[in-house]
């Protein structure tokens, strides 16, 4: 009796199995088209599917009424909680340009420290709406990471850091000795490829973020320490000594870094973009944060005009208001206030200002024209 | 059988207990189902909105980082999967490494809190409750940061007798270095290992038949022992060589060097949960009844003899599965390596995760290895417990 009642049930089961099986795959359909807003007919071809969501991020972003930006929160001089536990830096001033040119008020925006290893996990799930952290644009990272680079923000190089009475004085006096890096970073790979097409023999001590990477250089643990030069500039000043330290004179790869947006929502990269284009045009046609003002009600040049608003309506195309060039300008500053501001010959992070001044000036900075 | 049918017509089947019984885990399973497949598809859907198919297909790709540990060989050309390995092998040797010390560490603590010396006993005491109420990821950054990383620099290193190096870049030990004749040494070791197994199964059943007790474990060393020795000799040239570590330019070469990073995990891990295991191991001791050794002590049995004859094969009942639940968690412990920079499985799944953007895929693959050490393990220890298992009849 009971033998049957449980191959009665057991092939009741497996009915339903089969039944809930059959059900999930008719039903699995229906939340992909079920999604929100418009959605563009996404062709299923090849391994990749086309994202959609054109315009979703900014709507997202309004109705949340703030800017979730994924910063850095260890590298002074471009992320960093300074003493009163604000964040500073000019990756953070992006973030608050990117708030300013959106809301009209630079205040609007959320910072959310994410380490070198999560961040575009974090920016492809969507837990931030742009990662601004010291991020070196790349191929890999352009693609296969599904993000996209908007502007370079920063021009930088990897360096090497050694202790000053080392009498290390190139890579090739590295050689037998270890070398500290941070993981999931381009850097990481760089040095990979440096020192095997110098055949440097080396040892890797690899660490999960940069507090513990410079830790273990600061406890002697390596011979060296790499990474972008900016990034050891603004690290040698929290060193016990910083002139006990110096860096090396070579460039071992070039590092553009930038702010990062995700795939698929085209009006979203086009802000970001434009956010850096309108601090680097503010520096060109001289307009700061203090003269902003004046400038406004006095000027004649067509494409300040365009940029700060008053002719055309350049700020509706991207979808934000006119005035989002202003905003930005008045409310954070252009690209040379940012950059003095935490770079500048007055902090202690201070580093010329080198490639990352105007084309007019040597440099290669360029914005495209407002128009 | 009759009356079961009578009840039959009269009972309602949605009043049928058995029936009922049945329905509602055939209900409860078909929930499961069904939330399990939500859960599926909404994750597709989430992936396929952002433009992220899933694959293992990355694996096969170039990984481009160094990594400082391997235990094969590994270069930056290498693939994804290669370092995966390397991090599977590297999480093994802290596993087996961390099993094997903390068992034995933690016996002897076990044994010291017991121990009718009041020194001994305090002192036991005083460690198992400090170390147990610490955090793991706590004491190992404080091995790594505040023991192994402040050892001298490598220019100043200490040198213990037998040429142990202490410096901050690691532990240099002396270490044999195979030489021609290794091949023909490792076959006369297996043959020994093979004549030891005979010994052992000669004097037990020696010891079936006649009810005495030789000497069966000290008789199997031996042997093997034995074996070891001759072989060492009669070979032409010695099978290894010793090689001290010396210190060349920036850091130690030669010998074996057990990087800090290697050290702190496997020192903070073994300390950690040897501290628990002494925890299992005094509760089995104590459960096993006062009567049991004190008739051992009346048969003349000493302090020792009572322990390893009496108390143990009883006291290993109770002490096994919280014990399996102890390696359990140092294996799993072990994924800490990521905080002092070890590369162990995790670490190097994080680090190809990074590289590739392949998070969804590598959390699984950590997740599922992660299960199968477990699991492999507590089989083995559930076959153990089993064996040793008290028969009755």
């Amino acid at each position: 009796m009971r033998k049957t009642l449980w191959i009665v049930s057991l092939l009741l089961v497996a009915s339903f199995v089969l039944a809930a099986c059959g059900g999930a795959s008719t039903t699995g359909g229906e939340p992909v088209t079920v999604v929100e807003t418009v959605i563009v007919e996404v062709p299923a071809e090849g391994a990749v599917v086309a994202p959609s969501g054109y315009g979703v991020t900014l709507e997202t972003v309004k109705a949340r009424g703030n800017l979730i930006c994924g910063v850095n929160s260890q590298v002074p001089g471009f992320g960093y909680i300074d003493a009163d536990g604000n964040f500073s830096g000019i990756d953070v001033d992006y973030c608050r340009a990117l708030a300013a040119a959106i809301f009209g008020d630079a205040n609007k925006v959320e910072f959310r420290p994410v380490t070198a290893a999560e961040r575009f996990t974090a920016l492809q799930s969507g837990e931030i709406d742009v990662l601004s952290r010291n991020t070196t644009w790349s191929l890999v990272r352009d693609t296969e990471l599904g993000g996209n680079f908007t502007a370079t923000t920063f021009y930088d190089g990897q360096g090497m850091m050694v202790p000053a009475d080392s009498g290390i004085n190139s890579l090739q006096d590295l050689a037998g000795g270890t070398v500290c890096v941070q993981t999931g970073t381009t850097t990481e790979l760089n040095l990979a490829d440096v020192m095997s097409s110098l055949g440097i023999a080396y040892t890797p001590a690899v660490y999960e973020d940069a507090d513990s990477t410079f830790a273990a250089y600061a406890e002697e643990r390596c011979d060296a320490v790499t990474t972008d030069k900016s990034g050891l500039v603004s690290r040698r000043t929290v060193l016990a000594d910083p002139s006990a330290h110096v860096i090396l004179d070579v460039t071992m790869s070039k590092e553009p870094l930038g702010p990062m947006v995700r795939h698929g929502d085209d009006q979203w990269f086009d802000i970001a973009q434009w956010t850096v284009f309108a601090m680097i045009a503010g520096e060109e046609f001289g307009i700061t944060s203090a003269n902003v003002d004046s400038v406004r009600s006095s000027a004649t040049a067509p494409e300040v005009m365009r940029l700060l608003g008053l002719e055309g309506d350049m700020g509706l195309k991207l979808g934000l208001n006119n005035d989002w060039g202003y905003n930005i300008i008045k409310l954070v500053g252009n690209y040379e206030e940012v950059y003095n501001r935490s770079l500048g010959p007055d902090t202690p992070t201070y580093i010329p200002r080198g490639y990352n001044s105007l084309y007019t000036e040597g440099g290669l900075l360029y914005a495209p024209p407002v128009r | 059988m009759q009356e079961s049918a009578k009840q039959k017509a009269t009972i309602p089947f949605w009043r049928d207990e058995r029936i009922l019984n049945i329905l509602g885990q055939v209900v409860f399973i078909i929930g499961l189902l069904f939330i399990g497949s939500l859960i599926y598809q909404n994750m597709k859907a989430g992936l396929a909105r952002q433009g992220i198919s899933l694959s293992l297909n990355f694996l096969k790709g170039i990984s481009g980082f160094d990594i400082a540990e391997t235990l094969l060989p590994y270069s930056r050309t290498s693939s994804y999967w290669r370092a995966f390995q390397i991090g599977l092998l590297n999480t093994l040797s802290v596993s087996i490494v961390g099993v094997i010390a903390s068992t034995v560490f933690g016996v002897i603590l076990g044994v010291a809190r017991l121990s009718t010396s009041f020194l001994i006993n305090r002192l036991a005491a005083f460690y198992l409750e400090l170390i147990r109420n610490l955090s793991l990821l706590v004491f190992l950054i404080f091995w790594y940061l505040g023991v192994f990383l402040k050892l001298p620099r490598v220019k100043e290193a200490v040198i213990w007798p037998g040429s142990i190096f202490l410096t901050n870049r690691g532990v240099g030990i002396p270490w044999g270095l195979p030489t021609d004749s290794y091949q023909t040494f490792r076959l006369i070791l297996i043959v020994g290992l093979i004549l030891a197994v005979g010994v052992f199964f000669l004097f037990q059943s020696y010891s079936k038949r006649t009810g005495r007790a030789p000497l069966t474990t000290l008789w199997t060393l031996l042997t093997f022992v034995i074996v070891g020795v001759v072989g060492w000799f009669i070979l032409p040239e010695k099978p290894l060589t010793f090689d001290a570590p010396v210190i060349e330019g920036l850091n130690m070469t030669g010998g074996k060097v057990l990087s800090p990073e290697f050290m702190a995990l496997t020192s903070g891990l073994v300390l950690y949960t040897s501290a628990f295991i002494g925890e299992v191991v005094r509760s089995g001791i104590l459960s096993v009844s006062k009567g049991q050794v004190e008739a051992s002590r009346a048969l003349g049995l000493n302090g020792f003899q009572t322990l390893r004859l009496i108390v143990f094969p009883q006291a290993l009942r109770v002490i096994i599965p919280p014990l399996t639940s102890q390696y359990l968690n140092l294996i799993k412990n072990s994924s800490l390596a990521i905080a002092v920079g070890y590369p162990d499985l995790f670490y190097i799944s994080n680090a190809i995760q990074n590289q590739s953007g392949r998070a969804v895929e590598m959390f699984s693959l950590v997740m599922i290895t992660y299960l199968m050490f477990s699991l492999i393990t507590s089989v083995f220890m559930n076959w153990y417990n089993r064996r040793i298992k008290l028969v009755e009849r």
